[in-house]
């Protein structure tokens, strides 16, 4: 499942999980020896950011990239300027969290030069078949053309991220797997891998299975 | 059964408004319920007679609402809290020309423009008013993303029965956290309109819709008209949720997602030997009122845990007629209580340790 590609980037539709396997792939980098940073690029979104695991990416020694006012109320969509020494940095991997929608994809436009001229990247479209939105691969491939149509980035991978939250179960994310190679189908573009959160992915009989750590809430 | 699908609130409401048959919203974006509006964008495009459009203002959608609701369609508009103060006019006529419509209001902290983070503390500007005039709007008070699609179906059932204005009054936790939802699969049943404004096509005389009147005995009459209806609203349409409350002695009240907190506060409490329950307002008007009071004749306080300053207490200690003590256990500003602090404050009322 690594690739030996300098820049992952993760795109999908709003509340597809970019941002939860975003930075769990960055410490799946780190854990295997690359030296990562990790940005957040979401000028969509005020919540659920990759800075909300801010501790968690310094304490692994993982460089987070946000912008000044994420998490604060100042629902500002400003990029940091520190965003470009990612793409001059190239002793380093690089994992990119692009907001949702073609919407967040837009932000990207301004590093698509950089991306493209380097051909070093991973682009991947990240999709969870129970989102209703994009319950089917026809749905899911409306969304990921619109997203690649922004960012003007080629998708070479897919991540299959179907879940129904903490209700998920094996069977849920086994089911999913007939869209995914149907939207892979439709798109020319390979399923990569397959997300489940760390509880039951060693039950999910399906290849390339990637374990995902979540993060904690207090109420149930 | 229905398949379940993962969504956001936000969501959840425009998808649930969809499927009761609503096809006309209205409304102008706004951190933390835009993902409604933006639902609303996309889906409606694709539905016949679907209408999505993006007002130059909150007072104008919520005038556009005023303008469908007249003609018997269900229609609504969405927002947060600044937004929500902007459309009270509007709402305050909709309410006096005796028109159904849904408002929904995914609160931020405040006040003024105040912050994006979750708040409760428009209890009282849903509740008691908001706009001006005697009136009220029936609230409900979402405390999953489950309830945020079943009370947006029942909300506008509830508004076409009684012929008001109805009002889900939902907070940003709400509104942004994802869960396992099942939607409904069958169309609703509408009720006739006969008051309607749809064209007399020469057929009958024709109707009305208006708030103004210029005899003062006129108006008087349709203020106490309407306050029987909402004598029926209270008798009928109270909705609660109870917790352990049968032997309890702390009652902690709650709603929304300070309620699923206090629920969490309330087991932990079990376990410790304190015999705490939860009371869990599904509507906040009518207001839970009996079930308020039952809980004052066998618990020795009420703890009312808010997003808020303390509004919804008042509303406790009316129901109990201060027969025990009323307190406070509360965070403001788009802060959220810790099911430790609310353990804390019931702790504290058992007295101290035990």
């Amino acid at each position: 499942m690594l690739s030996d590609r300098r820049v992952t980037l993760f795109c999908g539709h709003y509340g597809s999980g970019k941002t939860n396997i975003s930075v769990n792939y960055a410490l799946y980098l780190k854990n295997n020896g690359k030296e990562v940073d990790i940005a957040d690029m979401d000028i969509v979104n005020p919540y659920f950011r990759t800075k909300d695991s801010e501790e968690l990416l310094n304490t692994a020694g993982i460089r987070l990239i946000s912008p000044r006012f994420a998490n604060s109320n100042v629902d500002l969509p400003a990029l940091p300027q520190e965003l470009y020494g990612l793409f001059e940095r190239r002793e380093r991997c690089a994992v990119l969290d692009i907001g949702g929608d073609d919407r967040g994809a837009y932000a990207l436009g301004r590093f698509t030069p950089f991306i493209l001229e380097e051909n070093d990247y991973n682009n991947l479209y990240v999709v969870n078949f129970y989102r209703p939105l994009t319950m089917t691969a026809a749905d899911a491939f409306e969304v990921m053309k619109e997203i690649e149509a922004a960012g003007r980035i080629p998708f070479t991978g897919i991540v299959n991220n179907s879940n129904l939250g903490e209700e998920t179960a094996a069977e849920t994310v086994e089911k999913s797997a007939a869209a995914a190679a149907e939207l892979s189908a439709l798109s020319g573009v390979p399923v990569v891998m397959t997300s489940v959160k760390s509880d039951i992915a060693g039950d999910v009989r399906l290849e390339n299975v990637f374990p995902l750590r979540l993060q904690a809430k207090y109420y149930s | 059964m229905a398949e379940k699908v993962l969504m956001k609130g936000n969501e959840a409401i425009a998808e649930a408004a969809i499927r009761a048959g609503c096809l006309h919203y209205f409304g102008y974006p706004i951190t933390p319920q835009t993902e409604l509006a933006a639902y609303m964008a996309k889906r409606m495009p694709k539905i016949e007679g679907g209408v999505f459009l993006q007002a130059e203002s909150e007072i104008a959608a919520i005038n556009m609402v005023y303008g469908v609701a007249s003609t018997g369609k269900r229609v609504m508009t969405s927002s947060s809290s600044p937004g929500v103060s902007l459309k009270q006019e509007g709402i305050s006529y909709i309410a006096g020309a005796d028109l159904p419509a849904l408002i929904v209001n995914v609160q931020r902290g405040g006040p003024g423009l105040g912050g994006i983070q979750p708040s409760q503390s428009d209890y009282f500007q849903a509740t008691k008013g908001g706009g001006h005039g005697d009136y009220h709007l029936i609230v409900l008070t979402p405390a999953s993303v489950q309830e945020m699609a079943d009370l947006t179906g029942l909300a506008f059932d509830l508004a076409d029965k009684y012929r008001m204005p109805a009002m889900l009054l939902a907070d940003g936790t709400m509104g942004q956290m994802m869960e396992p939802v099942e939607l409904p699969e069958t169309a609703p049943e509408m009720i006739e309109k006969p008051w309607a404004v749809t064209g007399t096509k020469m057929q009958r005389k024709h109707n009305i819709i208006n708030s103004l009147y210029l005899v003062p005995e006129e108006l008087e009459k349709t203020n106490f008209e309407r306050y029987e209806r909402y004598a029926q609203v209270e008798k009928n349409e109270v909705r609660y949720e109870e917790y352990m409350m049968d032997d309890a002695e702390i009652c902690v009240v709650a709603f929304g997602i300070a309620a699923r907190v206090s629920r969490n506060a309330v087991v932990e409490a079990r376990k410790q030997g304190i015999k705490a329950g939860l009371i869990r307002p599904i509507t906040i008007w009518p207001f839970p009122k009996e079930a308020i009071a039952k809980a004052a004749t066998h618990c020795k306080e009420i703890i009312s845990v808010e997003l808020s300053m303390g509004q919804m207490i008042e509303d406790i200690a009316l129901a109990s007629e201060c027969r025990v003590p009323v307190t406070l256990c509360n965070r403001a500003g788009g802060m959220i209580p810790s099911p430790d602090q609310v353990f804390d404050s019931i702790k504290k009322a058992a007295g101290g340790n035990k």
